[in-house]
């Protein structure tokens, strides 16, 4: 008789809990949970999973950069200052040393720009390395653990080998005083030199109230296969052709500039942001670096990216699970382009479509002000979280070598 | 291709001496000055003139091809036939970037430019592109589009005329192409004709054919009011036949775009939406167009150049009040009668501005709101309904649409030929023209002057048999084609052939 009532009590049990799964079913039908490798996290609080010490450096490493040059506010590269902004007002901030896990170093090394406004790297590690013989100098914090407890964002072209060319990138590699640290950067490619193990890869700074602005109604019919704008070849600095981008933007104007689906010029078209959001693909192809900012506007507007860059790491990698929501093409296969795009089953396309369609993975992409829960601010701090507890071997013991203070370039010797 | 051929030989002749790179870094010692030395010091000089015409360092490529432990050329080394950079020289600018090896790696230097051999769209992967396009937009209509769409019931009152086929083809392409379930209410006055019938049932759609007996009237004023009765009887059809939906009302000689139909499936009871008023004349003078709001709290006139009827919002988006045709500018000189040359007017709002829910003419609905009168208590003495607007009790219940009326979804305009106008029936010339004689006699009033002494008058038959669908109308805007052979002796433009048109 009790094994009869037991029986009755989970047959219900199954019941209802196939039910449940039928109507989670039912409703995952308009968007899709994003759940990558580390589970979903995407929509995790840091608040409360760790404290972050903000370092107060005079306001020549930061605040007069910008003072300097207002147009760090609005380049690719402010990520670093409104990260600073960020953490200065937010819960996770500790003002007591002690019970930090995280230190931030608040130096901004890309607000040095030319005329047409791009980032000179020169004066940068100088920058750096002047900003931690600082911290070390007048705290303890950096020497205990020689900054392996330490974050920096770097959100140049190459990261923390601080220069826009890829072979002197990688001649220079990553500055040796960040040997131990954790580096926030915008670059990410597999088995680089400027990419170490354990860094967080972000997305480039797109300014999130403009691309509000351009957005269409949603009943605007996506008509455009392919879209893309931007240069295909770079005469100014490789007039031959075949360096800039590895080949692989000017192969795809060679092989689909006669071909009606796609929708690629150099134009800059007004209404840019607007025929993204007509568009079905939206390529993004590397430049001189791997990244671009194409990703998150492509990600934002809901048009599925192309991506051509070999090995690349995209931002948070580890939350967003980039393989089912783009496409990925070698720049081998760059001259199949559309043969691949076309046979793509129709229901990953649509897959896809609700994956990019969800909330939270915009959200996730972008640096709006004030922060807002679920955006980039929040999933660096998920990935600092996650990296937590520290390990044992973070705290030097006696005995064990310092960093080398006079490795690197010469010129990257002198004070700043 | 020279200098390839240069490179292999040098390359054959260093690679004799394996110990080359030393002797090139080497700091040569001025005092001894062996023949050996000699020889490396003009191999060196050698080497520098071949990097001063290649452009690069060329004892770095006889360092690497003789010491590079792993190859990895293959990344590099497919080149387009278009693409003439020489494989040899581009080599000693890789730099292999990984810190460890084996895995993959990224090579930094110049690249080939991939070019398949024929960079152009195969039509098989475009047909499969366009699938996946119409698909996906599919998809989103399903997601943002309308939820659950409702049949659309057009309401089109017509007669046979010679404008009648070109008004109603128009209508009915529209109408075709609408993406949800139709209904075509189609009344005609003088009672059903099979010229009617067999023009609709080309279109493939869902209709109903039916009559009101009595002719259509002569003037504008009649013609209007003739029309709402029309419009009154395929009403109450609705009525009968319970048909579930949404009423629209389609005059044939008015052109809708897509979007109307799509916007009035946000129709609750009643909405009303903006139409763009075409009342043009044939004549050389074109009136300001003036609109006015009749609005109940605002008096004063807006003098603008936009003619659209439709419903005015205020600042919180609801119904404010009424744009309306104003027609203080054309009381001289509009048309009266049909086919007259001056400008047509429209009435104050024009029924093809609203759309409603069926059940609104239904008997005894629950569920009907209270401001709507019974269907039959309406035009039963045969009063004018000038709109729609007479079914309610309160007008201020209108729902305005296209997005509180500023977007005009639709265009009033109404062009007619004379009423006596001639046409062969269906469009059909049966039997076919063999005799053509000139009428000199014509009534119509603008026949152009007698033409220029090289065309021959022919009053006789003449031998040559010319197909000419004359067509006798005057229309304002366009004069009446004629085909004129050259070489033929040419007849009076406007011969007429009287054909056994109907009327």
């Amino acid at each position: 008789m009790r094994n009869l009532r037991w029986a009755l009590i989970m047959c219900f049990f199954l019941e209802s809990s196939l039910r449940a799964e039928t109507f989670k079913l039912k409703r995952s039908q308009k968007t899709e949970r994003i759940s990558g490798s580390a589970g979903d996290v995407l929509e995790d609080d840091p608040v409360g999973r760790l404290k972050v010490f903000v370092y107060k450096l005079p306001s020549k490493y930061n605040k007069k950069m910008v003072e300097k040059e207002e147009r760090c506010l609005h380049h690719m590269f402010a990520a670093e200052i409104y990260m600073h902004r960020f953490l200065l007002s937010s819960p996770v901030r500790t003002l007591n040393p002690q019970e930090a896990d995280w230190f931030y170093v608040p130096v901004y090394t890309t607000c040095d720009l030319t005329r047409d406004g791009l980032p000179l790297p020169f004066k940068s590690p100088r920058v750096m390395r002047s900003a931690i013989q600082l911290i070390s100098t007048t705290s303890p914090y950096w020497n205990r653990t020689q900054g392996a407890d330490h974050f920096f964002i770097v959100p140049h072209d190459f990261g923390a080998c601080f220069h826009y060319q890829e072979d002197i990138a990688v001649e220079r590699g990553i500055l040796p005083l960040l040997e131990r640290a954790t580096l926030v950067q915008t670059f990410g490619q597999r088995n680089h030199v400027c990419q170490r193990e354990g860094s967080i890869t972000i997305p480039p700074y797109a300014p999130p109230q403009k691309m509000q602005t351009h957005v269409i109604p949603p009943t605007t019919p996506r008509a455009i296969f392919v879209y893309f704008r931007g240069l295909f070849y770079d005469a100014g600095n490789d007039p031959q052709g075949g360096y800039y981008a590895r080949g692989a933007r000017a192969s795809v104007w060679e092989n689909f500039k006669n071909n009606p689906l796609f929708d690629i010029s150099t134009e800059h078209t007004p209404t840019y942001y607007e025929d993204m959001q007509r568009a079905i693909f939206c390529l993004c192809p590397l430049g001189w670096a791997p990244w671009s900012p194409r990703l998150v506007e492509a990600v934002v507007f809901g048009c599925i990216p192309v991506i051509i860059a070999d090995h690349i790491v995209l931002p948070f990698a580890d939350a967003i699970p980039w393989e089912d929501i783009g496409v990925f093409v070698h720049e081998r296969d760059v001259p199949k382009l559309d043969t691949i795009l076309t046979t793509i089953p129709i229901d990953v396309i649509l897959r896809k479509q609700r994956l990019l369609a969800n909330p939270s993975m915009k959200q996730a992409m972008l640096f709006p002000q004030p922060a807002q829960p679920g955006d980039a601010f929040h999933q660096i701090l998920n990935g600092l979280a996650r990296k937590l507890p520290h390990r044992d071997d973070v705290f030097l013991k006696p005995g064990e070598p310092f960093l080398n203070w006079t490795a690197g370039p010469l010129a990257d010797l002198k004070p700043w | 291709m020279k200098q390839l051929a240069a490179l292999q030989q040098q390359g054959r002749r260093s690679n004799s001496f394996r110990s080359n790179s030393s002797p090139l870094d080497a700091t040569v010692d001025g005092a001894i000055k062996s023949p050996a030395t000699i020889f490396w010091l003009f191999l060196h000089g050698l080497c520098c003139l071949i990097s001063l015409v290649l452009g690069f360092r060329f004892s770095r490529l006889v360092f690497f091809l003789l010491f590079s432990a792993s190859p990895s050329p293959s990344t590099t080394t497919i080149y387009s036939a278009l693409r003439t950079t020489l494989p040899a020289i581009s080599s000693p600018q890789e730099r292999n970037v990984s810190a460890d090896g084996g895995g993959s790696r990224v090579v930094v230097g110049r690249h080939g430019i991939l070019i398949r051999p024929w960079p152009h769209p195969d039509p098989a992967e475009v047909m499969k592109a366009h699938r996946i396009i119409e698909r996906v937009q599919a998809e989103q209509r399903s997601q943002y589009g309308v939820k659950n769409p409702r049949t659309v019931i057009a309401i089109t009152p017509t007669y046979v005329r010679t404008f009648q086929t070109l008004h109603l083809t128009g209508v009915m392409h529209s109408l075709m192409n609408v993406r949800y379930d139709l209904v075509w209410i189609v009344v005609e006055a003088g009672g059903t004709t099979n010229e009617t019938a067999s023009l609709i049932a080309k279109s493939g759609l869902k209709t109903i054919h039916i009559g009101v007996d009595g002719k259509m009237p002569l003037l504008w004023e009649d013609r209007h009011k003739f029309e709402s009765r029309m419009r009154l009887h395929a009403l109450r059809i609705v009525r009968e036949k319970k048909l579930d939906g949404i009423v629209m009302f389609a005059d044939d000689s008015n052109m809708h775009s897509l979007e109307l139909f799509d916007e009035i499936q946000n129709v609750k009871w009643i909405g009303a939406v903006s139409v763009g008023i075409l009342a043009h004349s044939g004549g050389s003078e074109e009136g300001d167009l003036l609109m006015q709001e009749s609005d109940a709290d605002e008096k004063d006139e807006k003098k603008s150049q936009i003619p659209v009827q439709g419903p005015a919002c205020n600042a919180s988006g609801n119904l404010a009040g009424w744009h309306t045709f104003d027609t203080q500018p054309f009381l001289e000189r509009s048309a009266i009668y049909i086919g007259d040359r001056a400008v047509v007017l429209p009435r104050k709002l024009e029924w093809a501005g609203f759309a409603l829910n069926s059940r609104l003419v239904w008997e005894d609905v629950e569920g009907n709101p209270v401001w709507v009168k019974d269907l039959l208590e309406i035009g039963k003495d045969g009063e004018d309904i000038e709109s729609p607007l007479s079914l309610l009790k309160d007008t201020s219940v209108v729902e305005p649409l296209g997005s509180c009326g500023r977007k005009i979804l639709l265009w009033w305009l109404r062009v007619e030929a004379r009423a006596d106008s001639k046409f062969p029936a269906s469009w059909i010339i049966d039997p076919p023209l063999d005799i053509t004689v000139p009428a000199k006699r014509t009534p119509w009033p603008d026949a152009p002057p007698e033409l220029p002494s090289y065309v021959e008058k022919v009053t006789t038959i003449p031998e040559n048999t010319e197909k000419r669908p004359a067509k006798s109308g005057s229309k304002r805007k366009r004069s009446s084609r004629s085909k004129r052979k050259h070489n033929a002796k040419v007849l009076d433009i406007r011969a007429s052939t009287k054909h056994a048109g109907d009327n």
